[in-house]
């Protein structure tokens, strides 16, 4: 393991971006930078500007007028950037599956590194998939 | 080739940036703490410039050279700034006269440089960010270099730092006199703005501004920024101990000055919320301004 992987692993700058979702998640991500959870133990900070960013957390249902914003997002952070999908909606677009704006999941769209399930999952699951997220880079993607 | 290795080395560069990582630390483990988290571990700032240098840089369309080269500028300029401060620490025959000017100017350019690479990054919410940096350096080099003329008024009128710490360890270090007091407290505010810490973070509000001048940058150019922010939490309580609490250099005495001045940085930060600009300017030339101009009354008279 080389030490820009390592220094990576160690210092995961994340960008929160939200498709249009019910603001769950987006509460839940907040959880965990409060005192409790306190994710900032493992160098993970919540950043403003999406040119810092290590890590975009997605969530919501992707609709027609957030794809194209999303995906101009994507490009315009610094690579390695993972993409990591919070909530049901942004796997698999939840109970809004038939509705008429409504795309794809975001799979379908961006390459996601990571999938964290619940409506909304808990910080204890973004803490662990976070964990196995490092673990799998750590061992060489 | 000594003076070379002071630059880049020891009192210098690599030195300063060194310690300014480490009290960056310090400052954000003490954060946690007053919020009562844990905080990350001491190499966390090491780390991330480790990993900002890892990333890949983007620049804007037409942004041209200015973008790339302004951090440079800010970073050399406030490693000069630690040469000299350190020198005149370990020495005091080492100086020029005249330094004391040569450092003033030199602590403005940061600020400079960064308001350059944010007008040249073509960013709304950078440009605004440069507005503000803009103003608030006229809001706090008025009282700043009032507080100084006072300093300098009471020591005699010499401008050369090594001769300033000779004559606090002669009689007794500035800030025990009422004009020494008063342009500390001045120079203290304008410290706590010209790192742009809390209150006074307007240019790089992070809710409003998502990180105002800094928007744009990534990758080298964003860690060279992040080390010249550190080396400033390295030289300005230095520069404070010099001109203020030069009674005793000897090493034990100022490391012990420089946590103590840190610790106070960090509690105000932690303890103010963001004052708009208007409100800073307002502040800036009401309060600090009147306690310059005593301070330099004060010591026309010889307090």
């Amino acid at each position: 393991m080389s030490l820009k992987t390592k220094a990576l692993t160690k210092s995961i700058w994340v960008f929160h971006v939200s498709a249009g979702s019910c603001n769950n998640c987006d509460i839940e991500i907040l959880d965990m930078f409060t005192p409790r959870f306190d994710i900032e133990r493992f160098g993970i900070q919540l950043i403003g500007s999406v040119r810092h960013a290590d890590a975009l957390l997605i969530t919501g249902a992707m609709n027609k007028k957030s794809v194209p914003r999303m995906k101009k997002i994507y490009e315009q952070a610094p690579k390695p950037c993972v993409v990591v999908a919070v909530g049901q909606c942004a796997l698999s677009r939840h109970m809004f599956r038939d509705s008429y704006n409504v795309c794809e999941p975001l799979d379908k769209i961006l390459p996601v590194d990571l999938y964290i399930p619940g409506c909304p999952p808990r910080p204890e699951a973004m803490i662990d998939g976070i964990v196995k997220l490092v673990t799998k880079i750590r061992k060489g993607k | 080739m000594t003076l070379l290795f002071n630059y880049l080395i020891f009192p210098g560069l690599l030195f300063s940036a060194a310690i300014g990582l480490f009290a960056g630390w310090f400052d954000r483990k003490l954060t946690a703490r007053i919020q009562f988290r844990v905080g990350p571990p001491w190499h966390q700032n090491f780390t991330d410039i480790i990993k900002l240098l890892g990333k890949e840089t983007i620049y804007p369309a037409q942004s041209g050279f200015t973008f790339l080269l302004s951090p440079y500028l800010g970073f050399l300029s406030v490693g000069l700034v630690a040469t000299i401060l350190g020198m005149n620490l370990i020495s005091a025959a080492s100086g020029f006269n005249g330094d004391l000017i040569v450092v003033i100017y030199l602590m403005l350019i940061p600020a400079i440089a960064m308001i350059l690479g944010a007008s040249a990054s073509r960013n709304p919410l950078a440009s605004v960010g440069a507005s503000r940096e803009l103003k608030l350096i006229l809001a706090y080099e008025l009282p700043f270099l009032l507080a100084i003329v006072a300093l300098i008024i009471k020591c005699g009128g010499v401008i050369r730092l090594g001769k300033i710490l000779e004559l606090q360890a002669l009689g007794s270090s500035n800030i025990v006199s009422w004009s020494g007091a008063l342009a500390f407290i001045v120079c203290f505010f304008c410290v706590q703005a010209k790192l742009g810490f809390a209150p006074f973070d307007i240019a790089e509000a992070d809710q409003e501004l998502m990180c105002g001048t800094l928007i744009e940058y990534s990758g080298l150019p964003l860690a060279v920024f992040k080390l010249t922010k550190a080396v400033m939490l390295y030289i300005l309580p230095l520069f404070l101990i010099v001109l203020f609490m030069g009674k005793d250099t000897s090493l034990f005495f100022v490391v012990l000055k420089y946590i103590g001045l840190l610790i106070l940085i960090i509690l105000v930060k932690n303890t103010n919320p963001r004052v708009r600009i208007d409100q800073a300017l307002g502040f800036f030339w009401k309060v600090p301004t009147f306690m310059g101009l005593a301070s330099v009354i004060l010591a026309l008279v010889g307090q």
